[in-house]
């Protein structure tokens, strides 16, 4: 965790101030950036990621050697073109890939941990817009981000209306359910529970809550499938065991059926890019996320001040974050008088719809970012 | 894009030439959006709503603001007198009350153009008078069963609503094809009627 050899760094020029009434100081924040930024620096996309993503958006991953996670939307040719657009992705404050977070070395030079500020979404945002600052970058062509880059790009717009000439958020919404929240809750017990967790002051002792974060991720992961895409993809069926014998039931707790085994891949490779800590953050920051309670009550005044042009996108079988939720967002915006598109795409997959190839969502991004 | 753009519907060219350069439109049911494109290159600041995902996501790559949803529902999500007017074409008839539906119009539009096929047309009547059946013609091409139109109405039905609902009927067109007819034969040899509509 921490420094990233990889991606460019920005330190801001002044204490970040934080919703919580905290400040953080010296906060750095890493950063890719793909494509030449124009003569008059308005070409600039920023893009937004998800709570366990990264900057990493059309690159190799570092630590994992996987491919970037929007490698498919994100490069020459592709729906968002890195050859008309130059398109930054930066690691948001609170993360664990270079920038300043929960693992960063504090200013008594132990890492933070659990005394690391909580954070919002408000306050990724303007840190990113930080960024944008000290990049030069006034106006961008466009914010774009699904789920938790979502949450972003209509903070961004909301509260820096004048910084996006188009938002495009995916998957996403203006705020968190109670039933967002509980699953979010689910998790950081997990990470709390894991006697390795330490109190979060884990770091350099050897240990680290592997075991609890992986679990975190194993019930996050649930909840950006489908059911139908589950029962496609693995039914009931049951995994080759290790000494040969196929599709036999153990009658223990082994993981007999393909689904735990494929849950507990998922959680373990989780654990060696993620920091325990960080997710713990992030979801609380995500919980907290409500645009209207920011502006009085009413999401429409959150967007009164927009000249952007928006485009939300929900899919059909997204439990997580519903199409309702993006309807919720349509018609404030509908109320503010803002250019609004908005289309629900059919996909089996789920929450994790948007990452995934769909030709139509392909077309509505290349189509709106223009 | 090359080549001449294709010619509008004669309903969608009649109330183009009629809506005020530079007002804010919201087209209902916008299909692909050719409305709205030509209302754009005259100043206009056009919305839409459609039902139909795929033509959404047609509209979204021209450039359009295109909300996917169902009119029967949203037009209730729209502010009162959000928009100048408000554009329902070839859409009355698939409403689940139009009449509700025209209320929500001309809540939601200072003015209203609505145009919908008419089924008192003289083909139409002789399909069902000679034929016992249905009519399927050019205006109405779908077998019953399977059209999206659940209210057809007639020329004279329209105008008898709208007087009944205290709307004001500011201008008709009629038309066969893309010949224009007289109003007074309309409800006979029209095949599709505009009507502009205020309170």
């Amino acid at each position: 965790m921490g420094s990233n050899p990889a991606s460019s760094t920005f330190e801001l020029p002044f204490p970040l101030p934080l919703d919580g009434g905290q400040t953080l100081a010296n906060a750095v924040i890493a950063y890719e950036s793909y494509g030449t930024l124009s003569a008059e620096r308005d070409n600039a996309i920023l893009l937004c990621h998800a709570l366990t993503g990264d900057q990493f958006v059309a690159s190799p991953h570092p630590l994992t050697g996987k491919p970037g996670w929007w490698e498919r939307m994100v490069g020459p040719g592709k729906p968002i073109d890195t050859g008309r657009f130059h398109v930054i992705c930066a690691n948001i404050v609170g993360g664990c890939m270079g920038s300043t977070g929960p693992g960063s070395v504090g200013p008594d030079g132990k890492p933070y941990a659990m005394r690391f500020p909580v954070i919002t979404i408000r306050d990724m945002v303007r840190a990113s817009v930080a960024l944008l600052d000290g990049l030069g970058i006034e106006r961008l062509h466009a914010v774009v981000g699904g789920s938790m880059g979502g949450m972003q790009a209509l903070s961004l717009a909301a509260n820096f209306p004048e910084r996006a000439e188009r938002v495009l958020a995916i998957a996403t919404t203006a705020r968190h359910s109670a039933q967002n929240i509980a699953f979010h809750e689910v998790g950081r017990q997990a990470v709390m529970a894991d006697p390795d967790w330490q109190g979060g002051d884990y770091y350099g002792s050897g240990r680290a809550p592997d075991k609890g974060l992986s679990v975190a991720r194993m019930a996050a992961h649930i909840t950006y499938l489908s059911e139908a895409g589950l029962t496609e993809k693995f039914g009931r069926n049951l995994q080759d065991r290790p000494d040969g014998s196929r599709g036999a039931k153990s009658f223990g707790f082994d993981a007999d059926f393909q689904i735990e085994s494929y849950l507990r891949y998922q959680g373990s490779g989780f654990t060696q890019r993620f920091d325990a800590n960080s997710y713990l953050y992030i979801t609380r920051a995500m919980d907290y996320f409500d645009l209207a309670e920011e502006h009085g009550g009413r999401l429409a005044d959150a967007f009164a001040g927009t000249t952007a042009r928006f485009c939300l996108v929900s899919f059909d079988s997204d439990w997580l974050y519903p199409t309702a939720e993006s309807r919720h967002v349509v018609h404030a915006l509908n109320a503010a008088g803002a250019p609004v598109s908005f289309v629900e795409l059919s996909a089996p997959h789920g929450h994790d719809s948007f990452l995934l190839e769909h030709a139509a969502l392909d077309r509505v991004v290349r189509g709106f970012i223009g | 894009m090359t080549g001449a753009r294709p010619a509008l519907r004669p309903d969608l060219a009649v109330i183009a030439s009629h809506v005020r350069p530079g007002a804010r439109v919201l087209d209902v049911g916008c299909g692909e959006g050719e409305l709205m494109a030509v209302l754009r290159e005259s100043g206009c600041d056009a919305r839409g709503l459609e039902i139909d995902p795929v033509l959404v996501e047609r509209c979204v790559a021209r450039g359009l603001s295109v909300v996917q949803g169902d009119a029967d529902r949203d037009l209730a999500d729209y502010p009162d007198k959000a928009f100048d007017y408000a554009i329902l074409s070839q859409t009355l008839q698939t409403a689940a009350r139009p009449d509700r539906m025209l209320d929500d119009l001309l809540r939601v539009g200072r003015q209203a153009f609505v145009s919908f096929p008419n089924f008192a047309h003289w083909r139409t009547r002789a399909a069902l008078m000679f034929g016992g059946r249905m009519p399927v013609t050019r205006s109405i091409p779908v077998t019953w069963y399977e059209t999206q139109n659940i209210h057809h109405m007639t020329v004279t039905d329209f105008r008898e609503l709208v007087s009944a609902m205290g709307v004001r009927c500011e201008r008709a067109w009629y038309f066969t094809g893309t010949r224009p007819v007289g109003a007074a034969a309309a409800n006979l040899l029209a095949e599709h009627a505009v009507f502009e509509l205020s309170r």
